[in-house]
């Protein structure tokens, strides 16, 4: 006596709309990170970084924006999303304390290699980070990749969407 | 079983009367080895024979009696000391007194309850065993013979499906689907994943099964996981309005029924995991419990066998004969 043969026939599902099959995906978010520029002269001398962002999340409110930040800019952000959400956030770049030590025989913190090297390890930073759905309800986050200038004495809040 | 002085004097052997015809199931033990043994569902009467064997053919047994039991015991394996007995039954075989040779004594424990399932697990065993005993002054022999019980259910009438939508505000929003919630273990998971809105970038999806063992009450709970199964089901990004399928044969898996609150004892309990996974790693899941269930095999000629005994005595006539001959081997009072 057999065993009646189970129907594993799929369930029924909609057919797909060939605008969403075909048509751009709702989660196009792309990072930059790229053209250091070192500034000012002397022992004030400090690197600044370009982001720039494309999206069409609509949690973010412009599909496009380019701004520069310099590290600690980065670290603030960090120390921000690590108070503020429960996002495990993943580490920056190391600081590099001992390239800023004197007498060395290369550039220390303005040597092109360490530059590189440093500008790959803040885009994974904020690729990692702006593509978490908690972290992209943080107001700090906005503020780092969109607006002209970080105010470091802002208040922290969460965006709502409208 | 003595290790020091002259050893036993005497082997005890237990012997199943349906030996030849009854059926043997695979079963793990606590150290992982796969053995089998005879089967046996609810209601089901265990007869057989105890052979006591002389070593010392003309050397005088003495004993306390000699009797066989029938038991079905939880083992909590923090508290080895405690065996929770839920079947105990017990048949004198022979009053205290002396053998003066090898002798063989029937049984029979007529329609016994195993109301659970043979269990072994990671902090729980439930187990069903037969055990012959020697009475003696300083130290019993026993033996003890293992059976498996399975139990088994019939279709279930009711069986609904489990549709869900679920999600993460405007990033996520699916909607799962699998066509039941109770599944035999020889049956197959036929689901789908329907994208309602994809804000995140996707790498893949995959559905896990997993067992979680509870045992212990009150503030002593423990819960023990244990992923049975992980299943692929979508490589990729997928978009708004794409539609996954879900089929899954679960008779590739060991496992074993749903069992809820076992005496009081302990649970083992299935659940479907849904897990996506983007593209930094981040897993997002939903975690969904299913019955698991027992069902029964082509005709149990066995257990009909016993039915007919059973239905032929409420029915007033004499017992039947058993279908063996009685062994009184030896027997000349």
């Amino acid at each position: 006596m057999a065993d009646t043969i189970a129907d594993t026939r799929r369930l029924f599902s909609k057919p797909q709309n060939l605008n969403d099959a075909y048509g751009p995906p709702s989660n196009f978010l792309e990072i930059d990170v790229s053209n250091p520029e070192t500034i000012g002269v002397g022992r004030t001398r400090y690197t600044t970084y370009e982001v720039r962002l494309k999206t069409n999340l609509p949690i973010f409110k412009l599909k496009e924006s380019s701004v520069r930040r310099r590290y600690s800019d980065f670290e603030w952000l960090r120390a921000e999303l690590e108070r503020e959400s429960k996002v495990v956030v993943p580490p920056l770049p190391g600081k590099a304390l001992i390239r800023q030590l004197p007498f060395r025989g290369d550039d220390g913190i303005f040597d092109d290699s360490f530059i590189e090297e440093r500008r790959q390890g803040l885009e994974q930073f904020l690729n990692k980070v702006a593509g978490h759905p908690l972290a992209q309800n943080e107001r700090c986050l906005h503020m780092f990749l969109q607006d002209e200038s970080v105010d470091k004495s802002y208040t922290p809040s969460k965006i709502r969407q409208a | 079983m003595s290790f020091f002085g002259f050893g036993q004097s005497a082997d005890i052997d237990i012997v199943l009367n349906d030996a030849e015809t009854r059926k043997k199931a695979e079963h793990k033990s606590e150290d992982g080895r796969k053995d089998k043994y005879f089967l046996f569902y609810d209601g089901e009467t265990v007869s057989g024979k105890v052979n006591v064997t002389l070593k010392y053919p003309g050397k005088r047994l003495e004993h306390n009696g000699i009797k066989i039991e029938f038991i079905g015991q939880i083992e909590l394996y923090y508290d080895r000391g405690n065996h929770h007995e839920f079947v105990s039954l017990v048949k004198d075989l022979a009053r205290p007194g002396e053998l003066t040779q090898s002798q063989t004594f029937d049984f029979e424990f007529t329609h016994v309850e195993k109301p659970y399932e043979s269990y072994t697990g990671q902090n729980v065993k439930l187990r069903y065993f037969l055990r012959a005993t020697i009475g003696r002054r300083l130290n019993d022999i026993s033996k003890e013979m293992d059976i498996v019980v399975h139990t088994l259910s019939t279709y279930p009438e009711l069986n609904s499906s489990i549709k869900m939508e679920v999600g993460i505000e405007d990033c996520l929003h699916i909607e799962f689907e699998y066509n039941k919630s109770k599944y035999h273990l020889k049956d197959v998971i036929v689901g789908k994943i329907y994208f309602l809105l994809v804000r995140i970038k996707i790498k893949h999806m995959e559905i896990d099964i997993i067992k979680r063992e509870t045992t212990g009450t009150g503030p002593n709970v423990y819960h023990e996981n244990d992923t049975i199964a992980k299943y692929e089901i979508m490589d990729g990004a997928p978009v708004r309005g794409e539609s996954i399928p879900i089929r899954l044969f679960l008779a590739g898996y060991e496992m074993t029924p749903t069992m809820r609150d076992v005496n009081k004892k302990f649970s083992v309990r299935y659940y479907l995991n849904l897990v996506l996974i983007d593209e930094e790693e981040r897993r997002y899941f939903k975690q969904q419990e299913i019955t698991l269930w027992r069902k029964g095999d082509i005709v149990r000629k066995s257990m009909s066998h016993q039915a007919a005994i059973a239905s032929q005595r409420f029915e007033g006539s004499s017992y039947p004969e058993k279908p063996q001959t009685q062994s009184n081997a030896e027997d000349d009072g």
